[in-house]
């Protein structure tokens, strides 16, 4: 039973953050700390593609030794190219030509795929963010439910208002 | 029409078309950022979407004319499985072309409001969100690449939220609900990617075509089956599909008009795309979780889409909002017709979506109208327009009509279509539902329309006023379309058959 | 500003940022031969002139580095990166096709080495740009929010 928790320690980590993070989104009342809770659910995910790229005893996915001189040359865009075709642990594909390498590495295509991944992720939180300012400008409260609280009843505001010019239209 | 584009098209168009129809709006998006005229800019995206319809064309016509039905584009010139794959079969054809007409009738139409509702030194900068979520959006419809089609969403959606929050200018409450529909969109992006993840455990692969030709090699592992069950709830959040659909009244109805009608009529349908791609062609109908999934999950939730919120938009008052909900209801019936799983009710759906686009927004459109003239949008703000404003308000009607499903009108076609695929699958207490959600449709609409054409004016000061020619045209064109589609269904009908045939086709395929 | 509270700070810093920028650079050219690129690079540079903000004040960094200028600066790298793009395409090759830009033979990868750094240096300019506008986006808006708010 320990070995089923400890074998997939980085999982259990993984699928922790992510909870974590929902449920400050769902809970948490404070824009703010929705965003957070939205930050740590998509760099749990940012964990979960790295564990997967992840292969026992692989390095770095940088090419040295034999494999640079004999692959690599200067040559670094055909090199990374060439690395990417290693079968992984989890990658199952079947590649045309895979290529002999000496090293071990770890597969670099999910770290290629979270660094996307961060960009989308903090392009997301500054316009977040950004909102979040503006919202504080146009209602003084960064509260969830403040705001929901004002906007109500600024609408309820704003139907009496009208019922009183169509009163006044009316007499 | 498409021959003769085909034949006059030069040679880089026809064989680049895939990575131009993205790469221009997405380019001229970029440049936009640096234009501080908003006037040019209104321009430069009237020639980026016209590229881009130009484009869809040519693209369908490829496709429809190449024997094969698919356009395959490696970009950079790397193979497939391994590099980024722009790919263009029967399905995107039609998704694209959509995308890409409303697009351009959206920016001819768009600079009146958005010149009233936007601030003068902001216009410029609009615009740019506004292609870098067309192009986006677009991208989604084109790769065959699943990661890059999260990241196009993304493109595509946080542009949205910008586009939502500028809607501040008139009504501060656009901001929270920018926030929430940040929130959501956020969430749902994010399941896509975790269930892209599991699937790219299982395969290996990315590439869509690739990995729905290993899939039936794990099918049973539960990896599968977890990253099934992300990617559809990440994509029902996207699309809106009940009862995930929270975000959707609030941005639709505190947005500029333009953005609603926009986004109204492209959005929650390119992401039903993105799902209808990993439903059908990606996981296939033969992968046994998925045919339960159709029965239990997809098609109550379709049904509960289609009355609940059919209800929710009768108690609206506002007209947006009854339209918004109207949406996520309207959304219900496309789920409720792929929910079949059969190649007639993908193409109901598929049919159904594409009327739907061209039905709200022409109802969008109109009121963006109202909204540019007269600046309410409760149905009080309403009453009366029908005769201060009777040709705005005449293709309101025939929109209004055509989502109820009268007979001659778009609607009613596509409500035809989707009862036969049902009746044929022996749902027939499904077709009554049908019915029944579009008598509350009556309902909604029709309480709009009594107020616009039977009630007096509610301020009698107002004059006869009508939207701007700019906007008129544009409108007319959607308001015909759905009285010409209306009577001969062949154009959009063979679209969405071909599109299911092509999806099945691949899933027999292989 | 009570200068005589940072004088070191202020003389550190001075000394830092051009090695920070150049440090950037480094990130930036190294990024064909190891880890590194535009990126990193991008981000690096942003910080060097975040800190000029934090330490010489944000209207300080503003005149060195005017928001206009960072926000053109986001956009002109989105405009190299698809620039590079386009070029392959007017050089008869795919969208983005770096062995097209130069017509060569296949043997040779001389537009692999240039197209990768455009793209990368187009990277930098985004990345850079968009940074800096996000933090001038809020470090311009502090004064705002008053004490008892935090």
């Amino acid at each position: 039973m320990l070995e089923f928790f400890l074998e997939r320690a980085n999982y259990w980590a993984i699928i922790g953050l992510m909870m974590i993070g929902l449920y400050i989104t769902f809970a948490s009342n404070n824009f703010i700390k929705r965003l957070v809770g939205i930050s740590l659910f998509q760099t749990s995910v940012c964990l979960f593609y790295v564990t997967l790229g992840k292969i026992a005893g692989g390095t770095a996915p940088i090419l040295y030794g034999p494999d640079a001189v004999e692959h690599g040359g200067g040559h670094a865009g055909e090199a990374v190219h060439h690395a990417v075709a290693v079968p992984g642990g989890h990658a199952m594909g079947n590649i045309s030509a895979p290529v002999e390498l000496v090293n071990i590495y770890s597969n670099p295509l999910p770290h290629v795929l979270m660094l996307t991944a961060i960009v989308v992720g903090v392009a997301t939180l500054s316009v977040g963010l950004a909102l979040i300012v503006r919202i504080r400008e146009a209602y003084g409260t960064i509260e969830g439910d403040e705001v929901r609280a004002i906007d109500l009843e600024t609408a309820l505001a704003q139907e009496t208002e009208l019922d009183a010019q169509l009163g006044e239209a009316g007499a | 029409m498409i021959d003769l584009l085909l034949n006059s098209a030069p040679a880089w168009a026809l064989t680049h078309a895939a990575p131009l129809m993205i790469m221009v709006p997405l380019m001229l998006g970029a440049i936009l950022a640096l234009v501080p005229s908003g006037r040019i800019a209104w321009i430069v995206s009237i020639v980026a979407t016209l590229s881009s319809f130009l484009l869809s064309l040519i693209l369908l016509g490829i496709v429809q004319t190449n024997g094969t039905g698919i356009v395959s584009y490696a970009i950079g010139n790397w193979a497939p499985p391994l590099g980024i794959e722009l790919r263009v079969d029967a399905l995107n054809a039609m998704i694209l072309l959509l995308v890409a007409s409303i697009g351009l009738l959206a920016s001819i139409f768009s600079w009146p409001t958005v010149e009233s509702e936007v601030r003068k030194e902001k216009t410029s900068l609009f615009y740019s969100a506004f292609l870098l979520c067309f192009g986006g959006l677009c991208g989604v419809a084109i790769t065959g690449d699943a990661f890059n089609l999260f990241v196009f969403l993304e493109v595509s959606s946080i542009s949205t939220y910008v586009l939502v929050a500028l809607g501040a200018g008139r009504d501060r409450r656009a901001l929270p609900a920018a926030f929430n529909y940040l929130i959501m969109g956020t969430i749902g992006a994010t399941f896509f990617i975790i269930g892209v993840g599991f699937l790219y455990a299982a395969t290996g692969t990315l590439n869509m075509a690739d990995i729905a030709e290993k899939l039936p090699a794990v099918s049973g592992s539960r990896t599968v089956q977890a990253g099934f069950a992300f990617i559809v709830v990440g994509l029902g959040l996207k699309a809106a599909m009940w009862p995930l659909h929270q975000w959707l009244p609030n941005a639709y109805s505190y947005g500029p008009s333009f953005v609603s009608m926009f986004l109204s009529a492209t959005t929650t349908k390119v992401a039903l795309y993105a799902l209808i791609r990993f439903l059908f062609s990606v996981f296939g109908p033969e992968f046994s979780f998925e045919i339960a999934s159709f029965t239990y999950l997809f098609m109550p939730l379709g049904i509960a889409a289609m009355v609940a919120c059919s209800f929710q938009a009768v108690f609206q008052n506002d007209v947006r909002r009854v339209l918004a909900y109207s949406s996520v209801a309207q959304v219900g019936y496309m789920i409720l017709g792929l929910s079949l799983g059969t190649a007639d009710g993908l193409s109901a759906g598929l049919f159904y979506l594409l009327n739907h686009a061209m039905i709200k927004g022409t109802l969008f459109m109109a009121v963006a109208g109202v909204v540019l003239t007269y600046k309410g949008t409760t149905i009080r703000d309403f009453a009366g327009l029908g005769r201060s404003a009777p040709w705005t308000m005449t293709a309101f009607a025939i929109a209004a009509l055509s989502l109820i499903g009268m007979p001659l009108t778009a609607g009613f076609q596509s409500k035809l279509q989707l009862g036969y695929a049902l009746f044929e699958h022996g749902w027939w207490w499904a077709v009554l539902l049908v019915v029944f959600s579009s008598a509350l449709a009556v309902i909604y609409m029709g309480r709009i329309l009594e107020a616009v054409f039977f009630q007096p004016p509610a301020n009698p000061r107002k004059t006869r006023k009508e939207a701007p020619i700019v906007m008129l045209v544009p409108l007319w064109v959607m308001a015909l379309a759905n009285i010409y589609f209306g009577i001969t269904t062949k154009l959009p009908l063979d679209l969405a058959r071909d599109a299911a045939a092509a999806v099945f086709g691949m899933g027999a395929g292989r | 500003m009570n200068s005589d509270h940072h004088i070191i700070l202020r003389a550190v810093s001075k000394m830092l940022i051009p090695l920070i920028i150049l440090y950037a650079f480094y990130v930036q050219f190294h990024g064909d031969f190891g880890p590194g690129g535009g990126f990193q690079a991008g981000i690096i540079i942003a910080v060097g002139i975040i800190l000029y903000a934090l330490i010489f004040g944000v209207p300080a960094a503003m005149r060195a580095v005017p928001p206009v200028f960072t926000r053109s600066l986001a956009a002109v790298g989105v405009i190299i990166y698809a620039g590079v793009g386009f070029w392959a395409l007017f050089s008869g090759g795919n969208f983005l096709e770096y062995q097209a830009l130069f017509h060569e033979p296949p043997g040779e990868h001389h537009g692999q080495h240039i197209g990768i750094m455009v793209i990368e240096i187009g990277v930098l300019c985004g990345v850079a740009g968009a940074m800096l506008t996000i933090f001038y986006a809020f470090a311009g808006r502090v004064a705002e929010i008053r004490d008892k708010d935090w």
